[in-house]
């Protein structure tokens, strides 16, 4: 009874953030439409329609199918993507009516998540399937013909018409297959038995994963040159692990590992080098019409947009190269002001902590970890993207979740949403 | 496990911290050291985010410059439809070069910076409007600057027309010229090949011929020789010896006429007014000495040389000598009143000169601008005639102009003769260190009311052997100006 009413007031509480956040993003798009054109967008009411409807739609799978689960996710990674779709379409029109394909394919496929997942643990019979089937997409860009090289990172692959981004996908994949991993073998993993001064070890053979782990974080970075994804994945990892087992010793083994891994990158490729000079020296007369135009352009804008930034439609993304995608925080930041910088961030913020939540409640270790696992995955790789651009940190090329161009991130990060929305909802928590 | 999840959202939300302090730290403390970079285009693109005023000739309706949208970074495009036409005097909008000319000078109207266009812009940014420029109308004639364009064809060198009463400079040609449009691309590379291949070219298409460089005024500078004798006590009718050549003092060497003539046809004596009428040296120069340095260097300031006469656009007021350093060198004197050796001026001088003379001995100050209107057509500020000074008396003024006119009716300049107009002029073919004398022709009409001043310069244009070739080859253009001006 009680647990009714709790769904019921989360999924009413969920109903009146959604509507906000439909609010918000027509209100986006009708603002930046504004700002750059001085008129109202064309067919503002289909958009209104269409986007209502998707999210409506939503909502209501989210009731049927997942009864109190948290409600601030699915209008938190609404508004991450109205402001995003607003900011795409400013940059570039073009680019902006594929993303909105692209959003209405996530929404299905959060749907369809929700309604094929009906229990978390049902994904926790399947460890080493989803495992394998991460892995094989996080290496597919390597395979000789179906890989394709972007920006000097080869991190798509083609197949007909259609280009994607296998990593964001495997994200997903490896996230659920390491919670179930670890939630089998966390006992095994946490008994130590070996000592070296204050570090206490476990037995050799159980470091196999994290090394394992390592090894497939510094493949991606040398047949993939993708930094981001290399860095998120060992991240993940190494959190996890450590979530499962509260051993310290992870925790530093991983720190040491990254840090020969980084000095590998570091020594390997001149384009890892590069990125730690443009971060170090990113505004000095040398490097900022050069190596480091982009980075200095990103912060350039984001002090032009100031407090209250320049306006929708009313700052200059087009100086800042791949604004639609890794610089998109620079482009909010210069038109939103550090409002809207703080709007995108306190958003995060919010996630992270329903997703924490979500673990906290659950009872059952997979559970725990997957909520844990999925949570972390979002919000590593916003501080990955978010720190490169504001320079906060070196800069590894990766979207920011929910608001960058980009479909392959997109249905992925949806698919991730559902899967943290099901781990959220009540049902699992008395059953 | 739960532990390790605690401390994980703790971790987390210290990273998100992190990052709100670097935005606080980029957007609000290190916001206006980072703004203010150099290479921060942003501050230089909120100029190009202006829909600059448009410059137009005083019909009101042919365009100089305008400003057309683009979809690029920068908002507009500044186009300038005449090509070179105008080039030397609207000047160029560049992203790399910055304004020159009256994009220069009227940047403020053309940019909305001025105060009086404050209120209008405030309207613009609280509709989200880009701000609009102030429109700039010259007092250009479209149709004259044509006809001086034509007339001039490509001859090297310069037509200068403006009204004598006002001060309105009605047309302004030189070649060459050059054309706007590249300097003003959004392309960088191609603002920078249009620059050096302009800053390449000998004839400095970048200096306009008709009031930035100077050259040897030759004899139209007798205007200015003959105006200090008559303001010291010569009259027109004063005769002077006439000498085939001038034994000059200080010197062995001796002045001579062109082609060695001995003027009017060797009469022992010659008058002021015939000396002008048919251009005489040997006389002229016996003037300039029996004047002296002091008094011919005061009159060419009272005109404007060597002093700070104003005008829209960068311009090179004629230039002489100050009269000390004639002291010992009383050959240049001689020299220096024909218009030769140090003394140096371009069309808009000898313009301002004639113009004084035209309009009764008060010279006006020389204007480009007539009045400046704001983007809902509002006059917002107008430009009146302004009297820059009083070179001659009107006595002075009147004799020089009949003088003139029989320099026209049966002197040197008969070339410039139009039926029904009485046109008052002056000759002149200044002896250059290379090449062939430039051609030169001062002119006004009608001579009884005038109401256009035209001064012309074609560089080498003339023949050593004949002082009346400089009459030959500037006159007829100053003629079809002078035409094209009053009869149409």
């Amino acid at each position: 009874m009680q647990a009714d009413l709790d769904a019921r007031t989360a999924s009413g509480r969920q109903l009146a953030l959604t509507v906000l956040a439909v609010a918000l993003t027509v209100g986006a798009y009708v603002l930046v439409t504004l700002g750059t054109t001085g008129k109202t967008p064309p067919g503002v009411g289909g958009f209104v329609a269409v986007i209502a409807g998707g999210y409506l739609a939503a909502h209501v799978i989210v009731t049927r199918t997942a009864r109190g689960a948290d409600p601030a996710l699915l209008p938190a990674a609404a508004v991450l993507a109205g402001l995003g779709y607003a900011v795409i379409y400013r940059v570039d029109p073009g680019l902006a009516s594929e993303q909105f394909g692209w959003l209405l394919l996530g929404l299905g496929l959060f749907a369809l998540t929700l309604i094929v997942v009906r229990d978390h643990r049902m994904l926790d019979s399947y460890t080493y399937t989803i495992g394998l089937a991460g892995l094989a997409f996080l290496l597919l860009p390597v395979v000789p013909g179906l890989g394709r090289t972007i920006h000097d990172a080869r991190l798509w692959i083609r197949v007909g018409p259609f280009s994607f981004q296998p990593s964001e996908i495997a994200k997903v994949l490896i996230v659920v297959f390491l919670a179930s991993y670890l939630a089998g073998k966390k006992d095994l993993l946490a008994v130590a038995t070996r000592r070296i001064g204050p570090i206490r070890l476990p037995e050799p053979k159980h470091l196999g994963p994290l090394v394992l782990a390592w090894f497939v974080s510094l493949a991606v970075l040398f047949l993939e040159k993708d930094l981001g994804s290399s860095l998120l994945f060992f991240g993940i990892f190494v959190v996890m692990l450590w979530t499962a087992t509260g051993r310290a010793s992870f925790l530093v083994l991983g720190l040491i590992l990254f840090v020969v891994g980084a000095f590998i990158g570091y020594s390997a490729f001149p384009h890892v080098q590069d990125r730690v000079v443009v971060w170090l020296h990113a505004l000095e007369p040398s490097h900022v019409q050069t190596d480091g135009y982009q980075l200095a352009q990103s912060q350039f804008a984001l002090a032009t947009g100031g407090i209250v930034g320049t306006g929708l439609g009313r700052g200059h993304p087009a100086l800042i190269p791949l604004v639609a995608t890794d610089f998109i925080f620079a482009e909010i930041g210069e038109e939103l002001g550090l409002f809207g910088a703080t709007a995108i961030l306190l958003l995060y913020v919010v996630m992270i902590g329903k997703g924490f939540r979500a673990a906290l409640t659950r009872e059952d270790a997979f559970g725990k970890l997957l909520a844990a696992g999925l949570t972390s995955a979002i919000a590593l790789q916003a501080f990955i993207i978010v720190g490169g651009v504001t320079r906060l940190i070196p800069l590894t090329g990766i979207t920011l979740p929910f608001v960058s161009y980009g479909g392959s991130s997109l249905i992925a990060n949806f698919v991730l949403l559902a899967l943290l929305v099901r781990v959220s909802s009540a049902r699992e928590r008395s059953g | 496990m739960d532990r390790q999840i605690r401390r994980l959202a703790f971790a987390f939300l210290g990273l998100f911290v992190l990052l709100f302090g670097q935005a606080n730290y980029l957007q609000v403390f290190a916001s206006s050291r980072l703004a203010n970079n150099p290479a921060n285009q942003r501050l230089l693109l909120q100029e190009y985010n202006v829909n600059r005023g448009a410059i137009l000739a005083r019909d009101k309706r042919t365009v100089l410059a305008r400003s057309k949208p683009t979809s690029g970074v920068y908002k507009y495009l500044r186009v300038y439809p005449q090509d070179e036409l105008y080039a030397q005097i609207t000047g160029f909008s560049s992203l790399v070069f910055g304004h020159t000319g009256l994009e220069a000078s009227m940047n403020d109207y053309l940019a909305a910076r001025a105060d009086v266009l404050l209120p209008q812009s405030l309207v613009d940014e609280l509709l989200g409007r880009d701000k609009q420029g102030a429109t700039v109308i010259t007092t250009i004639d479209a149709g004259l600057q044509r006809a001086a364009q034509r007339a001039l064809g490509s001859l090297p060198g310069a037509v200068v027309a403006l009204s004598p009463k006002t001060g309105e400079i009605l047309a302004m040609v030189a070649n060459k010229s050059f054309d706007p449009n590249p300097l003003a691309s959004h392309d960088p590379d191609e603002v920078r090949a249009a620059w050096d291949a302009l800053n390449a070219d000998p004839d400095k298409p970048l200096v306009s011929r008709a009031s930035q460089e100077l050259f040897p005024p030759g004899s139209t500078f007798k205007l200015i020789t003959a105006a200090a004798a008559l303001e010291n006590g010569i009259t027109p009718e004063t005769a002077f010896p006439n000498p085939a050549a001038l034994d000059l003092p200080q010197t062995t060497h001796d002045l001579h006429n062109f082609g060695d003539e001995h003027c009017l046809g060797g009469a022992s004596q010659v008058t002021l007014a015939q000396a002008l009428q048919i251009s005489c040296n040997v006389v002229f120069a016996e003037i300039g000495l029996q004047i002296g340095a002091d008094k011919l260097v005061a009159q060419a300031q009272r005109f404007g040389f060597d002093q700070d006469v104003p005008l829209e656009i960068p311009w090179s007021e004629g230039s002489i000598p100050p009269a000390e350093s004639f002291a010992d060198a009383l050959p240049a004197v001689a020299f220096s009143a024909i218009g030769q050796q140090d003394v140096k001026a371009n069309p808009m001088q000898m313009a301002l000169v004639a113009a004084a003379i035209a309009n009764g001995g008060s010279e006006m100050t020389p204007r480009l601008v007539a009045e400046i209107r704001d983007s809902s057509g509002r006059v917002i500020k107008t430009y009146g005639p302004e009297p820059w000074g009083q070179p001659i008396s009107p006595q002075t003024a009147t004799a020089l102009t009949a003088m003139m006119v029989s320099v026209v009716e049966s002197g040197t300049g008969t070339a410039a003769q139009i039926p029904g107009i009485q046109v008052a002029g002056k000759t002149g073919t200044a002896e250059t260190a290379t090449g062939n004398p430039h051609a030169w022709f001062v002119s006004f009409a009608p001579a009884q009311d005038p109401q256009i001043v035209v001064a012309v310069v074609v560089l080498n244009g003339g023949d050593l052997g004949n002082e009346a070739t400089g009459g030959h080859v500037a006159a007829p253009i100053a003629r079809a100006v002078i035409q094209a001006a009053l009869q149409g």
